[in-house]
């Protein structure tokens, strides 16, 4: 068949536009940034970004967050999801369609919310100390997180007899608490890890949360250089970009170890 | 007092009742097997002695204890699953160590039971493999093994050899059995394969619509089956339908001839209809002297299985099923043959619905 008329020509034409529509404004941002020393190319816009030390303390604050965002969604996403698996299938469509909740409820919404319930002249005035409110924003960034999370787990438990596997230790004496620790959440590891990144690559650059509810975050950082800076806000934007890659390509190293091990385990 | 000891147990689902007043008594030592097709509620059975099913009604004893409302983590049992259920991300030894490192042994303690137990299941040499580097018969084996580790009051075996090949089934069944008498562990066999009840077990519950229909050794099950359900279920049977003659002498008619089971048939009186079930392997072709049931019949097909041939032979309206050994100076009768089937009427089995 004429190459020209054939399917592979189409195919390619497709993803060259695809690549210099997602590349191009990488390309150009990334170019910029390396622009800020007037007639040469140079990493003065990252030097001084990375040097500012806000962008450390709302870096290292945001990934604070993401990690107990992480934590905590783990230890309300794993049980729940083992247990409506094991002894509640038939509410496996409802638990999923509340999981999938925040993907239709703006992010804002959840924030108003939240303040309403627990401003200082509520029975829990959790916005009214620095630390209250970041037990919001964890609890928020958890719910944020959920459908990635609760996604990656189930998937991870579909790939396992779970229902004979807690049998199986049951009989050789295991409790529930055991059964989890032990035999559940290390089959499901790579499946965790796969929600983990996701939830770190959501929370790193979280902006309406962190700025309603006035905390310290990355997001807000990020607005706040790119409303003053020019240079700047271009390395900000790739350094930003690179984490939520980082992160995707780890997801996908893991989701390519654990189909190794499906593979192996079928064999 | 026997050592597992189940009364009157019954299982409703959703009004609908799957095992109805089922006992049973199992010797310390016994090797009992659940023979029956699929949904006649063997398992539910087993796994309601395990601990995983509650019963409607009905107790349950181990040893003396009533463990109805033990959890299945407290009543010291041990399980061996169709799917081998090893633990994927522990090795054969940590498999092996987990109920005991769970029952909270010293190490010493796990490491020796771990050695025995790999050495009884002669896999010294895997006990850092992972589950889905063994072949599956391997992977059973170590279930066992696993099982047994935590020094379990009863074995349950749910189906364990079902999932593997023709030929690794007969060596571990026989493996299973081996073992099971070295630790002369009390142990209950579920299974719909009769020929792994009928080699594996001291005695067989044939089950049948949610109900215990016969408990017995394999001989009794084989050659005395109480039920048409059992005579059918338990090998081939050919079912001939007679008239009672004479009750007392046990003398019945059959197309037209009249012949005596030389045994009374006390439940039944003159006239009633009775069923009888003869075995492929009791009917010769042709006449033969000392068999005085003789039916007339044309060979519709013969089956060469090797040592054994079946020839198929249509009697009036009915087609009876003889085994015969297999003779290589005697060629098989030829399909549209006319032959004489005959049997010996004492080895007619007596069938009650």
């Amino acid at each position: 068949m004429n190459f020209w008329r054939s399917n592979r020509f189409w195919a390619w034409i497709a993803l060259s536009f695809g690549i210099l529509y997602f590349a191009l404004p990488l390309i150009g941002t990334f170019e910029f940034s390396l622009r800020m020393k007037r007639g040469e190319y140079s990493l003065e816009a990252y030097r001084v970004i990375l040097g500012d030390p806000r962008f450390q303390a709302t870096f290292l604050y945001s990934v604070m967050m993401a990690l107990l965002t992480i934590v905590v969604g783990v230890l309300l996403v794993v049980p729940t999801a083992y247990w409506v698996r094991l002894k509640l299938p038939r509410w496996r469509p409802v638990v999923e369609f509340i999981t999938l909740l925040p993907l239709i409820i703006p992010a804002i919404v959840i924030v108003f919310g939240y303040i309403r319930m627990y401003n200082t002249s509520s029975a829990l005035p959790l916005t009214g100390s620095a630390f209250g409110t970041d037990i919001l924003m964890v609890a928020g960034y958890t719910v944020l997180a959920l459908p990635y999370m609760y996604r990656a787990v189930d998937t991870g438990l579909r790939t396992l007899d779970i229902t004979t596997l807690t049998e199986a230790a049951e009989s050789l004496g295991a409790n529930k608490i055991t059964i989890l620790a032990k035999i559940i959440l290390p089959n499901v590891l790579v499946a965790i890890l796969s929600g983990a990144f996701l939830t770190f690559a959501i929370v790193i650059g979280e902006f309406v949360f962190a700025a309603l509810l006035n905390r310290p975050a990355f997001g807000p950082f990020m607005q706040l250089i790119g409303a003053n800076r020019a240079y700047e806000p271009a390395a900000l934007a790739v350094i930003a970009f690179s984490i939520t890659w980082l992160c995707m390509g780890l997801m996908q190293l893991v989701t390519r170890l654990q189909q190794h091990t499906q593979v192996k385990q079928f064999r | 007092m026997a050592f597992l000891e189940i009364s009157n147990l019954q299982k409703d689902y959703a009004g609908n009742r799957v095992v109805e007043n089922f006992n049973l008594a199992v010797e310390q030592g016994e090797f009992i097997s659940f023979l029956g097709p699929s949904g006649c509620g063997k398992t539910t059975v087993l796994r309601m002695v395990a601990g995983f099913e509650t019963p409607s009604a009905g107790s349950i004893r181990i040893d003396g204890k009533d463990v109805v409302n033990l959890k299945p983590n407290q009543r010291n049992i041990g399980m061996v699953f169709q799917a081998y259920a090893l633990f994927p991300n522990m090795t054969v030894a940590q498999n092996l160590a987990f109920g005991l490192k769970v029952a909270g042994k010293s190490k010493a303690e796990i490491e020796s039971t771990v050695q025995e137990m790999l050495a009884l299941i002669k896999l010294e040499e895997l006990g850092q493999r992972y589950p889905f580097q063994l072949s599956g018969g391997q992977q059973q084996r170590v279930a066992l093994a696993r099982a047994l580790a935590v020094k379990p009051k009863l074995l349950l075996l749910d189906e364990p050899l079902s999932a593997l090949d023709a030929k690794i089934r007969v060596s571990l069944r026989e493996e299973i059995r081996s073992i099971q008498r070295k630790l002369q562990i009390t142990t209950i066999f579920v299974t719909h394969d009769q020929e792994e009840a009928l080699s594996m077990s001291d005695r067989i519950v044939v089950m049948h619509k949610g109900k215990a229909d016969q408990l017995g050794t394999p001989f009794e099950i084989y050659n005395q089956p109480k039920t048409r359900f059992v005579a059918s279920f338990v090998g081939t049977i050919n079912v001939l339908e007679g008239v009672v003659t004479n009750p007392q002498t046990g003398s019945f008619k059959l197309n037209g001839t009249e012949l005596s089971l030389g045994r009374s048939l006390s439940k039944l009186k003159m006239g009633d209809s009775i069923a009888l079930a003869l075995r492929p392997e009791a009917a010769s072709l042709g006449q033969v002297a000392r068999k005085a049931g003789q039916l007339q019949g044309i060979v519709q097909d013969v089956n060469f299985l090797g040592s054994v041939i079946r020839v198929r032979v249509k009697v009036g309206e009915s087609v009876l099923s003889l085994d015969g050994f297999n003779q290589p100076l005697v060629a098989p009768p030829k399909a549209g043959a006319q032959v004489i089937v005959s049997f010996s009427p004492e080895e007619l089995l007596v069938l009650a619905d």
